[in-house]
């Protein structure tokens, strides 16, 4: 290793080093007589400033600063899938060979498993022209994934040699090319991307699938689309995690990159013990074998707080390359604008508001606008989507980094104090929650469902709107004093609320809803409602029809149907039911007036 | 050879800046020594070139440009420890200060500590019954969690932190040999300590307790070290000697407070009410030193206490602590004036970790039923209580007259119970169902019918 600078100052995280005009902007170094990992962030004169991914206690001045002549890159090829890494992608259990159960300092890791043997069946043959993003070669990864080994973006050329299928190692040669200048190039298993570059694709898609997440409020409510992205907003306690964690648990996408971004370190261990265990309802496999888990918690080293986003995003368009359909859930990505701050302010920057430095929108939104449905290069197609957690100071939304978000999300899951005190759950705020990817879907609900959904999930939303008027009224004067007709509206807006939107993640049934079931949980609702309006304004009063059980009923059709689709043919009874109990009531009604007129 | 280095360049409240420093490295301790012979230790907290800036804990008061020499140790503070620190007292250095000797040390640790490996951890499970229903009941403790008390000045934390103490010793396996408390106060009154002291001393444990004290009259910046003493303390014991270890750190306010003055004296630019823009970083490096290892069997279960200032939980402090700890118990001043002890208010105080150690198996099966109904009803109690007071009591409904009860009941047995008093999980689940009972059993809509068939019993009373 060539070293090519000596310290000059230590400030934090930040590290100035000096006598080498030779470092580049954003390459990778290592500090000190540790081999600190450090990224260079900025070039003033003679000075190179350097993020320092790990703790700097105990650097001197004077010490050596190496160049490892690369941008912060990752090693992209088989053997994420299932990982858990740190925000620069060295895997956790190295780190734990390496240090023992204290992550130590200096420690050079492999970021994928170099060792193990892959069966790989290799997919080209020789004299093949090769272009940028081709696959050349397949990888069973887990059960799940077929790893699909792709040419780098920017080479191509003509295959001249080929190794036949067999167990090769990551870095084993499999498959040579020949470029256009005649250089011969070898090609691995893996490849290396810098940290902070998109990768290419060849044209952005129109987004028109939704992403299903099995939560009701979500995907009746406000759905995101398959490439799109959403923020998760609200203050401790209101269950960003919980919701980020059900929809990495059961939200249709091929893979999932969970961020966890300067959050606990419990968390994680929670997801590390929890996934394994639980089962894909598709695949019958466990979650972990579509996962690759990015931890970098909140007593981690700050820097790598600041790159742990671009890692996760990077691997998820690697695979988004390969033709799947993946889901970064980012929490939080306040955590990241705060280590930006921190940064920011080590170097000195001019603030704006409350210290965040001036470039956090354009930091921001250029996370965001990763996202996305892609052709790729290879002529297959992918997404990339994006849930971001945002843990606003106070639980004020007005603060720069929810404010900045909602700039570059059309996807808005507001969590609310209120609604997370009752254990209301998940604490998503119908009233101030939006999306505005229902108009993209309305075709994909329309074909794959039914034509009536937008129909019937607009009356759900403006039931829940009036009940929210009615309720101001209720506050000030009770609810004794609204004419029969608004008193049922209350009641079908609470069997909504109670019955459909909160959704109880600790039950085997209600944790994931298909969809098919949402629509026909919401179609019983409307219906009684309908019933119920009639005979309301044929005199009889609420308290009668609350008599009849049947809103009980509704509330608990979420647990005692399943979800299995004969269980939702069974539903259909339910309107029976409502039919055959409100007719009663009528009936009976009906020999009362006459006993008594 | 170590070299002294003559005089001070520039002091700056309590930063001195060095000039010709060689080999100085960031974060290392320095003695200062003056020429009246006082000794003070000061860190590293900025090099730039031959320039060093030191943090000296005792204050600059009676520095001038030449009448100190600075010696630079070349380490990281570093605390000694032995299983003999049971017991014992330090400043918020770690130097004892109980008369009783230096500590023959077994090892020392850096007390800045490593982060922990989340694949290292071990997901806690195991709840720690505290005797206090409405911790028990409804924000179970579990160990290795970090619960911090939310409080205002006034109220009663300190009796309450002191009655957990006392009462968690009892229960469950833990026996006096694997039984430890760390106790670290920063920027505390007196007699608060003396209140500990005292309590420690009359429950029995004392020669289970491992005190840190900075006080209300100790330099500032020793504050910043005080926790870190302490939980390095703890993770010796936890991790070293596998001790069941309860921390309690007690203001962390004032720990912010002075980590703000520091902050402000380097010139950094300041975040929300003049707060260094990492201060949750910093106090992340704090609570995340609790939990428990998978091939361990110690536990650091943490207890920070913090006064809200102007009780305001959006206040950055208690704001930041909650998203760093799991979860929270809050003290409310309206309950206090009741003359309700512990003044909890449910609502907004919570446990993360309790959903996974709670239910059957670990508690009792109707526990997460139980304790998710006792929330929604008295959540609804606010909204009838909202109504009575612009409509009238007497106006109310008759459902939710019962409401006003049943919440009148909760307050006043199931939350109030006196300082001595110890009940156990079940009497406080069977006391929630008493309650419950006042309430018709159709509007118990968060648990299902089997329980209800159980349990429920309406209330004659």
């Amino acid at each position: 290793m060539e070293q090519k600078g000596y310290i000059a100052g230590v400030n934090g995280p930040v590290v100035t080093v000096r006598g080498s005009d030779q470092f580049n902007m954003l390459e990778m170094v290592y500090v000190g007589n540790e081999k600190l990992i450090g990224e260079v962030i900025r070039i003033v004169d003679e000075d190179r400033i350097i993020q320092v991914y790990e703790s700097t206690t105990g650097l001197k001045v004077d010490e050596p600063v190496y160049s490892s002549n690369k941008p912060m890159s990752l090693m992209l090829g088989p053997g994420i899938i299932g990982g858990v890494v740190d925000g620069i992608q060295r895997p956790l259990v190295k780190i734990m060979e390496e240090s023992g159960v204290f992550i130590g300092r200096g420690i050079a890791t492999e970021a994928l498993d170099i060792e193990k043997e892959w069966t790989v069946h290799i997919t080209v043959k020789e004299g093949d022209q090769l272009e940028g993003g081709q696959i050349y070669a397949v990888v069973q990864e887990t059960e799940l994934i077929e790893h699909r080994v792709m040419l780098e973006p920017e080479t191509s050329g003509v295959v001249r040699t080929v190794k036949p299928d067999g167990e090769y190692k990551v870095k084993d040669v499999v498959v040579e090319i020949e470029d256009r200048f005649g250089v011969i190039i070898p090609l691995t298993l893996c490849q290396y991307w810098p940290v902070r570059k998109p990768r290419p694709f060849s044209k952005r898609r129109r987004l028109s699938q939704p992403l299903v997440t099995g939560q009701r409020v979500i995907d009746a409510l406000f759905p995101i689309a398959k490439g799109g992205a959403a923020a998760i907003p609200g203050g401790f306690g209101t269950g960003k995690t919980m919701t980020q964690h059900q929809l990495a648990k059961w939200c249709d996408a091929d893979i999932i990159v969970y961020i966890g971004c300067g959050e606990r370190g419990n968390e994680i261990t929670e997801v590390l013990e929890e996934f394994p265990k639980l089962i894909d309802p598709k695949s019958g496999r466990p979650l972990m074998d579509r996962t690759v888990l990015i931890a970098n918690t909140s007593n981690m080293p700050v820097a790598a707080r600041e790159a742990s986003i671009y890692t996760g995003v990077t691997i998820a368009e690697y695979y988004r390359d390969m033709g799947y359909h993946v889901a970064i859930m980012a929490d939080s990505t306040s955590r990241w604008a705060e280590a930006l701050r921190e940064i920011s302010g080590r170097l000195e920057e001019m603030p704006a508001e409350e210290g965040f430095p001036a470039y956090l929108p354009s930091r921001l939104s250029q996370f965001y606008e990763r996202a996305g449905y892609m052709d790729n290069l290879n002529g297959s197609e992918g997404s990339v989507s994006i849930i971001g957690a945002v843990s606003p100071q106070g639980g004020d939304f007005s603060e720069p980094v929810t404010q900045n978000t909602k700039r570059f999300v059309r996807c808005f899951w507001a969590l609310d104090r209120d609604l997370a005190y009752s254990r209301h759950y998940p604490a998503i705020n119908w009233l101030n929650s939006y999306s505005e990817y229902m108009d993209d879907l309305e075709a994909w609900y329309e074909e794959h469902l039914d034509k009536d959904f937008m129909g019937t999930r607009r009356k759900i939303a403006s039931l829940l709107q009036e009940e929210s008027k009615l309720m101001d009224i209720v506050k000030l004067v009770g609810a004794d004093i609204l004419p029969e007709e608004q008193k049922l509206v209350l009641e079908i807006a609470k069997l909504v609320r109670v019955g459909f939107l909160q959704q109880n993640a600790f039950h085997d049934v209600d944790t994931y809803v298909p969809i098919e079931k949402q629509y026909m949980m919401m179609k019983i609702i409307l219906y009684c409602y309908k019933v119920s309006s009639e005979i309301v304004t044929s005199g009889i009063p609420i308290s009668q029809i609350r008599k009849t059980g049947l809103f009980e009923e509704i509330v608990k059709i979420k647990y005692d149907y399943g979800n299995e689709e004969e269980d939702i043919q069974r539903m259909s009874g339910l309107y029976e039911k409502i039919d055959v109990e409100l007719t009663k009531l009528k009936d009976s009604y009906k020999n009362f007036e006459r006993k008594h007129s | 050879m170590r070299i002294q280095y003559l005089g001070v360049k520039e002091v700056t409240g309590s930063l001195i800046v060095l000039e010709g420093v060689k080999n100085a490295s960031y974060e290392e301790m320095v003695d200062i020594t003056l020429n009246t012979g006082e000794k003070r230790v000061g860190r590293v907290i900025e090099i730039k070139d031959d320039i060093a800036i030191v943090q000296v804990f005792e204050g600059t008061t009676g520095i001038s440009s030449s009448n100190t020499r600075t010696d630079f140790s070349g380490k990281a503070l570093e605390l000694p420890l032995s299983k003999e620190i049971l017991g014992r007292t330090f400043d918020g250095l770690g130097r004892p200060i109980d008369g009783l000797g230096e500590i023959v040390a077994d090892v020392k640790w850096d007390i800045n500590g490593n982060p922990i490996n989340p694949m290292a951890r071990k997901y806690p499970r195991d709840y720690i019954q505290t005797g206090i229903s409405a911790i028990d009941g409804l924000t179970t403790l579990i160990r290795g969690q970090k619960l911090p008390v939310f409080s205002g000045n006034g109220l009663p934390h300190d009796q309450l932190a002191v009655q957990i103490v006392r009462q968690a010793k009892i229960t469950a396996e833990t026996t006096d040999d694997n039984f430890a408390v760390v106790f670290a106060a920063m920027g505390v009154k007196n007699d608060v300590a003396d209140y500990f002291i005292r309590s420690f001393k009359e429950s029995g444990v004392i020669q289970k307790v491992v005190m840190y004290l900075n006080l209300a009259n100790d330099p500032v910046v020793e504050r910043i070290v005080t926790p870190r003493c302490a939980l390095t303390a703890a993770e010796y014991l936890a991790f070293e000697k596998n001790m069941h270890v309860l921390v309690i750190l007690t203001d962390m306010t004032t720990y912010c407070e002075a980590l703000r003055e520091i902050s402000s004296s380097k010139g950094e630019i300041p975040s929300r009410k003049g707060f260094p823009g990492y201060t949750y970083s910093d106090l992340a490096s704090l609570y995340e030193r609790a939990g428990m290892l998978s091939d361990r069997e110690g536990s650091i279960t943490q207890i920070p206490i913090l006064t809200m200032p102007n009780d305001d939980i959006t206040h950055p402090v208690p704001d930041l602590t909650g998203y760093i700890t799991e979860g929270q118990v809050v003290l409310d001043r309206g309950l206090h004036q009741k003359g309700i002890y512990p003044p909890i208010v449910v609502l907004p105080s919570l446990s993360r970790l309790m959903k996974d150690g709670i239910g059957e198996g670990y508690t009792r099966a109707d526990h997460p039923q139980v304790a998710n109904q006792l929330f929604a009803s008295y959540a609804h109690v606010q909204e009838v209580k909202a109504l009575a007071s612009v409509i009238g009591e007497d106006e109310l409904s008759q459902i939710d007259q019962l409401y006003m009860k049943f919440g009148k009941l909760f307050e006043e047995k199931f939350v109030a119970q006196s300082q001595d008093e110890n009940r156990v999980m079940y009497s406080t689940l069977d006391l929630g169902w008493t309650l419950l009972g006042v309430l018709p059993r159709e509007e118990l809509d968060r648990m299902d019918d089997e329980l209800l068939d159980k349990h429920y019993v309406a209330y004659n009373g």
